[in-house]
């Protein structure tokens, strides 16, 4: 029995590098934070960036479907830097959840997602747990209709995977955007709009017979790599924070020589590592589809995504007033860290997933 | 060496050395001189010199054909600390000398750091070592030595130099604890029990053959001693649910009747802490596979101190009634320390030291904060001034 490998390869490294310098290029906190007053214009052109010019659209998706077939280890490290940037592209949406469940499919749609042509999302409210129930729409005679709200990736995507309850149980549906009234969401976290979706009798193709196992499928991907975009933001609050207090001064010497701000860095420091350590082992769990790889996705969420919340929380508090203002960055972190905690399930949700999976039952 | 070669090698081993016939010593001194021992140190000194990844594996395949173990938590001090520095900083004959009786556990060892005056501040160490031939004479007193009453050996740290700051002026040694100037006096501590010692060190003679490392090196070895302590206390291999976190879930599942939603989310919440402290752990000792241990060990000792602190505590609540009850406050030199061998106040207590000794969490922080994010240093009023011009 051989453990899984929990540190970086080298193609993982240089992966990480062309994605850190594609970001640092083109998604300005600046222009991350414009998204808050409703300009968008940022998105469209940096997904092409990643998606098309990084060909990381079909990181997932296998080489004869012309993808670059990677694994969910090389998705992480790219989310680990989107998270960093809090990017506003729908890679976790498109290329690991819609993909997760195509990947399955035949057709020419894998292909399309793969070449960046088209981006797809999953219709399922933004804080579905992959254990849960999700509401689907009703398949009639004439279609589809039905309303789902709070859907991460539909803005940014033109093929929406539909679940809808028909006879024979769940099927997907694949629907193109523009069939379906698509309202956006003022939304916590704007890097990641939501919107609420109406389908009045529309046509769809079914690409997803047995729908049910399959959304928990690609939920369950998304929760274990949702970890490592949480672990980049928290990455990014600890870091930026370290910096400025190694520069601000107070009372005549740094703020960041102060031990009470010391041993709070330390705590913030362990947690955040531990958050790597973890989301790493999600994403060599689900990458190696091990028997572990549920456990180890409602851990890394349970742990990743109230650590994110704290990171943000204490870059807002330890940079001072300059945390509370607009024109920082940390609270674009902080707000992408607070829906993602909710996002695929609370912690809550998690650790009561954990209480069945490893039998440490309730009260009765 | 792959996977399929080191089975092969162990199962070699196994047929050579049957475990239900070979005599306990003689099987592990055959495992140790075939470097199964430990399998990441280098050929001739017990091992392969194969990744400490690897460890796990081979301590499993022995288990489970029943082998017989070298009681590894009888010797905690010998195989965490001395062994690795032995290793880092002996010379070929030193690592002939004491490796392998260490790793069979035919001597035991214990560690002469902590003083009354130099605890967390242990670069301030008193204890002298003076130059007397081919030997140096050892005088002073140390303090929180576990184990020190069945010792065979100890590493020391002692001042050889009193004329330049303190961490340039001391030397580590390797002490023989049978010597006649060893005064070994237990320490009775909150769980009832003397696994401490004091130890009284009059005109003991130590030949500088014993010595590890350069003189007025004593700080840079001690180092490596601390680093590899943290380590071992913070991110050893095991499998889900191994020590502190296992017991208290399985009280939680032999006491259905005392179960509430609020222990519930505590334990859970923990349970996770825990679970991801084993991965974190898992993560640094593949890290510690490309070079020896930095200060990232420190960062996992204070998880673990936080988790089993917390998890001891919760068990009592878990308990009630019974976690009112204590097993025994009678005062016993155990030979060994095993949380899981008491009962649930006595892992309570005893889990208080967590965060103190091999490091306090304090100082934890501060090497995290210091040497990991480069924050500054507290201000030392002692900093580069001689030793013997400080105030103490």
């Amino acid at each position: 029995m051989t453990e899984l490998d929990l540190l970086y390869t080298d193609i993982e490294d240089d992966l990480r590098n062309v994605v850190r310098a594609v970001l640092a290029a083109h998604c300005d906190p600046g222009a991350v934070t414009a998204l808050y007053d409703g300009d968008r214009s940022l998105v469209a052109s940096l997904w092409k960036s990643v998606a098309v010019d990084l060909g990381l659209a079909g990181l997932l998706i296998p080489e004869d479907r012309g993808g670059a077939g990677a694994s969910a280890r090389e998705a992480a490290v790219v989310l680990e830097e989107l998270g960093r940037f809090v990017a506003p592209v729908p890679f976790l949406t498109s290329a690991v959840v819609a993909t997760t469940l195509l990947l399955g499919t035949d057709g020419p749609l894998l292909g399309q997602l793969a070449a960046g042509e088209r981006t797809a999302a999953l219709v399922t409210p933004f804080s579905t747990c992959a254990h849960g129930t999700f509401p689907t729409v009703s398949l009639g005679p004439d279609g589809l209709t039905g309303s789902i709200t709070s859907v991460a990736g539909a803005l940014e995507a033109d093929v929406l995977m539909v679940p809808a309850e028909g006879p024979d149980g769940v099927a997907v549906y694949a629907v193109p955007a523009d069939r379906a009234e698509i309202t956006p969401v003022i939304s916590l976290d704007m890097t990641r709009q939501l919107a609420d979706i109406t389908f009045d009798a529309v046509a769809g193709e079914q690409v997803v017979l047995h729908g049910e196992s399959a959304v928990r499928r690609a939920l369950e991907a998304g929760t274990a790599l949702l970890a490592s975009e949480q672990y980049g933001v928290a990455r990014w609050c600890l870091d930026e924070t370290v910096g400025y207090l190694k520069e601000r001064r107070q009372f005549g010497r740094v703020v960041g020589g102060f031990q009470a701000i010391k041993h709070r860095l330390a705590d913030l420091y362990t947690a955040v590592e531990s958050a790597n350590a973890a989301a790493r082992y999600a994403a060599a769990t689900l990458a190696a589809d091990d028997a572990d790889a549920t456990v180890a996705a409602a851990v890394a969420q349970a742990f990743c995504g109230d650590l994110a919340v704290l990171a943000g929380e204490e870059a807002v508090q330890l940079h001072g007033g300059m945390g509370m203002t607009w024109e920082h960055p940390a609270h674009l972190y902080l707000k992408r860290a607070k829906a993602d905690q909710i996002a695929f399930g609370t912690g809550g949700a998690h650790r009561s997933r954990l209480a069945e999976l490893v039998d440490i039952p309730g009260p009765r | 060496m792959t996977v399929d070669e080191l089975r092969r090698t162990i199962e070699e081993f196994l047929a050579a050395h049957d475990p239900a016939t070979t005599e306990r010593l003689e099987f592990l001194r055959a495992r140790y001189d075939a470097g199964l021992a430990w399998v990441y140190f280098p050929p001739g000194h017990g091992g392969l010199g194969l990744s400490p990844a690897r460890q796990l594996e081979v301590d499993r395949a022995f288990a489970a054909a029943g082998a017989p173990d070298n009681n590894p938590e009888g010797n905690g001090i010998g195989l965490g600390m001395a062994a690795p520095t032995i290793l880092a900083y002996g010379t070929d004959e030193q690592k002939r000398r004491f490796l392998r009786p260490l790793w069979t556990g035919e001597e035991i060892w214990c560690q002469l750091f902590s003083e009354p005056g130099a605890g967390s501040d242990l670069a301030n160490v008193s204890t002298r070592a003076v130059r007397d031939g081919e030997d140096w004479i050892v005088d002073g007193q140390k303090v929180w030595t576990s184990g020190a009453h069945l010792a065979q050996f100890a590493i020391l740290l002692a001042r050889t130099d009193t004329g330049v700051p303190k961490h340039r002026g001391m030397t580590y040694f390797l002490c023989d604890m049978t010597d006649a100037g060893v005064e070994v006096r237990p320490l009775r501590q909150i769980t009832g029990e003397a696994e401490f010692n004091e130890v009284f060190l009059t005109g003991v003679r130590i030949p500088d053959a014993q010595r590890l490392g350069g003189e007025g090196e004593g700080w840079r070895v001690a180092n490596t001693t601390l680093n590899t302590e943290r380590v071992a206390i913070g991110g050893r291999a095991s499998d889900r649910e191994s020590g502190i976190v296992g017991v208290v879930t399985e009280t939680w599942r032999a006491h259905p009747d005392r179960r509430t939603a609020e222990l519930h989310d505590r334990l859970l919440r923990l349970w996770v802490d825990a679970e991801v402290g084993r991965i974190t752990g898992m993560r640094l000792r593949q890290k510690l596979a490309q070079g020896r241990p930095g200060p990232e060990g420190a960062a996992m000792k204070l998880t673990f101190a936080r988790v089993a602190q917390q998890l001891s505590g919760l068990e009592l609540e878990i308990l009630g009634e019974e976690g009112l009850r204590y097993s025994d406050w009678t005062m016993v030199r155990p030979d060994r320390v095993d949380f899981n061998a008491r009962d649930a106040g006595y892992r309570y207590l005893r889990a208080k030291g967590n965060s103190i000794e091999g490091g306090t969490s304090e100082i934890l922080r501060n090497i995290v904060a210091e040497r990991i994010l480069g924050l500054p240093p507290e201000s030392r009023a002692d900093k580069d001034r001689p030793w013997n011009e400080v105030a103490r």
